[in-house]
């Protein structure tokens, strides 16, 4: 064991957006010039966004925290003895210690933060491969149970019971099967596929390597958002750890079961992270998307059985199949078992990573957690699950997340991200918007999306110019039944959503 | 930087990917990190190589944002467009960039320097408005730290 001081500098895209790396340059660098015997280790985030970039100091087992760290409070913290847990004005305490990550109820992402996540002896100290050689030990069958049992349901929006669409693609014959891994995390205000590839991607590998044992499949795709550029790097590191390790590739640790993943990059497409626009993309194809059915599990990837996981889905398995599907249950409300990795967004004061059983409210999130705006100016709209999400207003904060209450109020949960703006948005603007990215993102299969978008960004545009405005809102009324109704998949049919939501919560905007 | 376009290093590329048509995206890709845009030539090339018709391989190309068909700037500046990023302020971002550039997103400004581009949603959600420069991701960028972040770029 070395006795250098350990120091902790995240190295996630969030923390290097606001200066981890040349954090990480000027510690190293003073404590060469002091001669300080320090190894600075780029550990993942614990998805504290408002206090990265959050730097930890170990002293005597325990990590001590300060932050946010820019680079220029560098020497200052060093002379203020912040290698010895030395008292700062960014002194944040022991991050076990800190309410904001306290409070959380972590599953899927509880070792993002406290690991090297390119370190394979971390992972497997803290319970990493545990899931599969459960899963190795019981048998396909058992996997498949406990996931049922657990109640997981699909992270990435939809919210279908994985469980059940494992089993469906273990029950298809087919000689060649499929796992891919939808990391096309496309919806603003959502970040927690990146933070979990970013800060513990072995869990990830892990879940899709469940999921091949699973359901007999043999090739894993992880399908990339191009906008991502250091996710790419530590998970292609982290494949190629897993593979020198012999957790991946032919007959893996000795079960017999063969599995590879290569990873394949977007090309700056939304509509790809539909999944089956994503299909045709890693075919070689423009993201047009499919009629369905054919269901993936039943024709996927090159027509074959094919599961389709977003990817805190799959890193959520891990530990389903390590601890038991009932403990995993436990968690969340009704029908919405086990936690979710809210992401709080846009005008925030803290904002950040929360994973959280289901059933706590939006206005716990927004207010208890977030601290309310970032202006410091009033809460006014909330827009959760990404662009094709509702926009909720004050009278609307006190709802459950839970799927199923927010489908009852007009929205969804999606992808878990939440996007709050203050009393200064415009909301015609937002509704405008969200058809001028329906126009620009559509594949164009379906008319009504194509077309439809463009249409009703000129609709708006004539209200809001107040343009026989009865006769035009009648207009973007149709427009929006017909978007609904006739869009083969949810960038059409879920357009209309916030705009619906905008008009309804928000007339005033309209009425200038 | 971007390289010259050599065809021989393009064959080789494409025969990283096995020539397989179902890597056709994946071979674009790489196209626009070696060379930063998929030129008429390398639809040529690429079509041939792998077996697909020039109206393939356009197709695949005009769908997908990244797969640019003019060469862009020495820089290239995205700026977040997203929800999110218009919560925090991009639209004025956006204003001042285009300001002073003397451009509108998606154009190049004519001393070849710098290509403004939208993107939508860099996964920087927490600390918005996020901007790219190149390859960088920046956080809670106003148009101050915008100006200073070029000037770090330049």
């Amino acid at each position: 064991m070395s006795d250098a001081i350990k120091v902790y500098v995240p190295q996630e895209t969030a923390a290097v957006s606001l200066g981890a790396d040349e954090v990480a340059a000027r510690i190293g660098a003073a404590a060469k010039k002091d001669k300080a015997d320090v190894e600075i280790i780029r550990n993942g985030s614990w998805g504290i966004t408002w206090l990265e970039p959050m730097v930890e100091v170990s002293i005597d087992g325990q990590r001590i925290a300060y932050g946010p760290v820019d680079p220029d409070s560098v020497d200052g913290l060093i002379a203020a003895g912040f290698l010895k847990g030395g008292d700062h004005v960014l002194k944040l305490g022991p991050t076990a210690e800190i309410d904001w990550l306290k409070n959380q109820d972590r599953w899927t992402f509880r070792r993002c933060g406290l690991i090297d996540p390119l370190s394979f002896d971390e992972y497997q100290a803290n319970g990493g491969f545990a899931g599969l050689r459960k899963a190795f030990e019981a048998g396909a069958k058992h996997v498949l149970e406990q996931l049922k049992v657990s109640g997981l349901r699909g992270r990435g929006g939809a919210g279908f019971p994985t469980g059940i669409k494992w089993q469906t693609v273990a029950d298809t014959v087919g000689e060649q099967k499929y796992i891919a891994c939808n990391a096309d995390e496309g919806d603003s205000g959502t970040y927690s596929d990146r933070i979990l590839m970013e800060s513990d991607p072995l869990t990830l590998i892990e879940g899709m390597l469940v999921a091949g044992f699973a359901v007999g499949a043999s090739k894993g795709y992880i399908y990339l958002r191009s906008e991502y550029p250091l996710t790419r790097q530590i998970l292609n590191k982290a494949l190629d750890i897993a593979r020198n390790n012999g957790w991946l590739g032919e007959n893996i640790q000795g079960s017999g079961f063969d599995f590879e993943i290569d990873v394949h990059l977007g090309a700056g497409s939304y509509v790809c992270g539909e999944e089956t626009a994503m299909l045709e993309s890693l075919e070689g194809k423009a993201g047009i998307i499919r009629y369905k059915p054919p269901l993936p599990a039943i024709e996927g990837l090159f027509g074959k059985p094919t599961v389709v996981n977003n990817v805190v889905t799959l890193g959520s398995v891990p530990d389903i199949i390590a601890l038991g599907g009932d403990v995993y249950a436990a968690h969340g409300v009704g029908r919405s078992k086990g936690t979710l990795a809210f992401q709080l967004a846009g005008n925030i004061k803290r904002g950040g990573l929360i994973e959280k059983a289901f059933g706590v409210t939006l206005r716990d999130l927004i207010e208890d957690w977030g601290g309310g705006t970032a202006s410091g100016r009033e809460v006014r709209a909330v827009q959760i699950g990404g662009p094709l999400g509702s926009y909720f207003p004050q009278q609307l904060l006190d709802t459950p997340l839970d799927y199923e209450a927010f489908i009852k109020a007009g929205g969804m949960i999606g992808h878990g991200g939440i996007v709050v703006f203050d009393d200064t948005v415009d909301m015609s603007d937002q509704a405008r918007f969200a058809m001028e990215f329906c126009a620009i993102e559509s594949c164009g299969k379906c008319t009504p999306c194509r077309i439809g978008s463009v249409r009703g960004v000129e609709v708006i545009d004539r209200i809001v110019g107040n343009e026989k405005r009865e006769y035009n809102l009648n207009l973007l009324n149709d427009l929006c039944d017909t978007m609904i109704d006739g869009s083969l998949c949810a960038m059409g049919g879920l357009t209309p959503i916030p705009v619906r939501a905008a008009l309804e919560y928000f007339p005033e905007d309209f009425n200038k | 930087m971007a390289s010259k376009y050599d065809s021989a290093i393009a064959t080789e590329i494409i025969n990283n990917f096995g020539a397989k048509p179902e890597m056709l995206v994946q071979i674009l890709v790489a196209f626009i990190e070696r060379y930063s845009y998929v030129s008429e030539e390398a639809i040529r090339q690429i079509a041939k190589e792998v077996n697909l018709s020039r109206a393939d391989v356009h197709g695949v190309v005009s769908f997908y944002h990244d797969f640019r068909t003019e060469p862009p700037g020495k820089h290239v500046v995205r700026i977040c467009q997203a929800e999110s990023c218009q919560a925090m302020g991009s639209r004025e971002l956006t204003s001042h960039a285009e300001k002073k550039f003397g451009v509108n997103l998606n154009q190049t400004t004519e001393d070849g320097e710098v290509t403004l581009e939208p993107v939508y949603c860099l996964g920087n959600c927490a600390c918005s408005p996020a901007v790219m420069i190149d390859q960088q991701v920046y956080g809670r960028v106003d148009p101050k730290k915008f100006d200073a972040l070029l000037e770090k770029h330049r």
